[in-house]
């Protein structure tokens, strides 16, 4: 008797992620459902981690599962007027929602069967990925302008160094850029607001003394 | 290991054992190190305290103190306030203890003894470790209780910003190691004690204690333990908890506390290398000299002292915290936010490009380095 653990573990981390995405939808408790969504996107590293993409595994788990921490608090602190906020969706958000969650699921399944590899043999496709040994180097490499996959080993002229150069270095800085504006602009508008004009100090002393509104006070 | 078994195996039944091996042990030396963390913190709180801390149980030293309070916590009722989301509720603890537990999965423990080789290692551990918030989180809002939302909000603050400087002093001997695999980073290490990271170059040195900073504060450890505040919140986000639920909450903090000392081990402080190279000296270790590799079995020997090496490492950067929590009084919210966004991310960065430039002046580390080790 042998086992495929690879497909095992796929079919379960699948089934997780779609049983816990199904439960974000149709749970009313705005709490609940950010701990669905956080097992729900868990199980999808799972499924990078079981891919041998241990690096997007990672970052799946920093940045989603990370995130969705912070919209847990925020969804706390912005909607939850009781104790636990039900959520009540009407009719109509649900045929929006349907029509437009349907219509991507559609072009999703297309696009998926249509794909060759999976089509071809069910074997040969759910075999380990053995041969997947790439590390992150290359990945770094990069997003700091080397793409040392597509340099040319062969021949080292200028030429042929430039073009292999030519990597992520200029999407990751404006990425980059744009999000310490982002964060600028929170902190800007977190800020405690001061007041235009100095208050009085006193009663009994005129609130334009120069004295007293100076910045010794 | 799971090669090993395969020899007599068929596979998928290898493969099964090897799994339940890595996870039986991981989960044994886990719960083992809470118990002994327990123990070791009524004791050291008792002698801070000029007190004698617990001494009956078991005979001498009360050293089966951890037992006796385990007994102690599973009879407890198991009480869900009427107030609370029940399911919430029950889960937090778990989810909090499966984040400190799957740290280990990715924790070198000596030469190639790791349940699950990454490249990643110290990224993985890193994201893991940040999950761990989620329970207290998830509890702490459940619980239908004022005291736990706020304990669960301050921790949520303090975490999500104590995660940034604790990853940046992360980078830094990752950036001079020039590998994010824990196994690499630990092996590189060997030798005498001048070998280790923290003794690179004087930016490591610092970066260290900025380190194990952001770690006792990510761990949630006094004098950052804002979420419990027991003089002002009576227990925070433990308010509602009782009996095992409870214990479980603390099985995870001591997990984690552990884990972050493991890895501020083999970042800083040689991993499973000593301060003197007696592996190599005993010929359990390669010979760095003349690339010798030793008997199979004297490589496990040497191996385990190694695993020896670095749990007592570990074990002491977990009595220091101890050390701290009982000496130090708690810092306040606001406190707690200066000292990470105006002292540690700016000295983390100053060190990161510190440590870059050194690096890139002096590529063999310190200047009275003697090279190879052995």
């Amino acid at each position: 008797m042998g086992v495929n653990f690879h497909s095992v573990f796929f079919h379960l981390m699948a089934v997780l992620a779609s049983g816990f995405a199904l439960a974000v939808v149709f749970s009313n408790n705005i709490v609940r459902m950010a701990f669905y969504l956080v097992a729900s996107l868990g199980a999808v590293a799972g499924l990078f981690f079981l891919a041998g993409a241990d690096f997007v595994a990672a970052l799946q788990l920093m940045i989603y599962v990370g995130g969705t921490l912070v919209l847990l608090i925020f969804g706390v602190m912005l909607t939850a007027r009781g104790p636990f906020a039900d959520l009540k969706t009407s009719p109509a958000q649900w045929t929006v929602v349907g029509l437009v969650g349907g219509s991507l699921l559609a072009v999703l399944l297309y696009a998926a069967s249509s794909a060759s590899r999976w089509t071809a043999s069910g074997k040969a496709a759910s075999a380990p990925p053995d041969q997947v040994a790439p590390t992150s180097a290359p990945l770094g490499l990069a997003l700091l302008g080397a793409r040392v996959d597509k340099l040319d080993p062969k021949q080292n002229s200028a030429s042929s160094r430039a073009g292999g150069m030519s990597g992520y270095l200029l999407p990751f800085e404006i990425v980059s850029v744009h999000l310490v504006v982002v964060l600028i602009g929170a902190a800007y508008l977190a800020r405690a607001r001061r007041r235009a004009t100095p208050r009085p100090i006193a009663a009994n002393s005129p609130p334009d003394d120069p004295s007293q509104s100076s910045s010794v006070s | 290991m799971a090669d090993f078994f395969a020899n007599w195996l068929p596979n998928w039944l290898a493969l099964t054992l090897a799994a339940l091996v890595h996870v039986t042990l991981i989960l044994t030396l886990a719960l083992t190190a809470a118990a002994a963390f327990t123990w070791a913190e009524r004791k050291v709180a008792g002698r801070i305290q000029d007190r004698l801390g617990p001494t009956r149980v078991g005979g001498r030293f009360g050293w089966l103190q951890a037992v006796a309070d385990g007994l102690k916590l599973v009879s407890k009722e198991d009480v869900v306030p009427k107030n609370a989301d029940p399911l919430l509720f029950r889960a937090a603890p778990y989810v909090s203890f499966c984040a400190s537990f799957c740290v280990y999965l990715a924790m070198p423990f000596a030469n190639g003894w790791v349940a699950q080789p990454l490249d990643i290692a110290v990224f993985f551990i890193l994201a893991v470790a940040g999950l761990e918030v989620l329970g207290v989180i998830l509890g702490g809002y459940a619980s239908g209780s004022k005291w736990s939302l706020f304990g669960a909000m301050r921790e949520a603050a303090q975490v999500v910003s104590y995660e940034v400087p604790l990853a940046l002093c992360a980078v830094i001997p990752v950036m001079v190691a020039g590998t994010m695999d824990l196994v690499a980073i630990g092996n590189m290490q060997s030798g005498w004690a001048w070998n280790w990271l923290i003794f690179h170059d004087p930016f490591l040195f610092a970066t260290f204690f900025v380190y194990f900073t952001c770690a006792v504060a990510s761990v949630n450890r006094a004098p950052f333990d804002l979420a419990e505040a027991e003089s002002e919140l009576v227990a925070g986000f433990l308010t509602e908890y009782s009996g095992f639920r409870w214990s479980v909450f603390f099985m995870a903090e001591y997990a984690s506390m552990f884990a972050v000392s493991m890895l501020a081990s083999i970042l800083f402080l040689g991993g499973w290398n000593g301060p003197l190279p007696i592996t190599v000296w005993l010929g359990l270790a390669p010979n760095p000299a003349t690339g010798d590799a030793p008997h199979a079995l004297l490589a496990y020997l040497g191996n385990f002292l190694g695993m020896v090496n670095l749990l007592t490492k570990a074990t002491l950067g977990v009595l220091v915290m101890m050390w701290a929590r009982w000496t130090l009084p708690r810092l306040r919210i606001d406190q707690v936010m200066t000292m990470c966004l105006k002292y540690c991310i700016p000295l983390a960065a100053a060190m990161f490009v510190g440590a870059m430039v050194y690096a890139y002046a002096f590529p063999a580390g310190l200047i009275f380095r003697v090279g190879g080790g052995g």
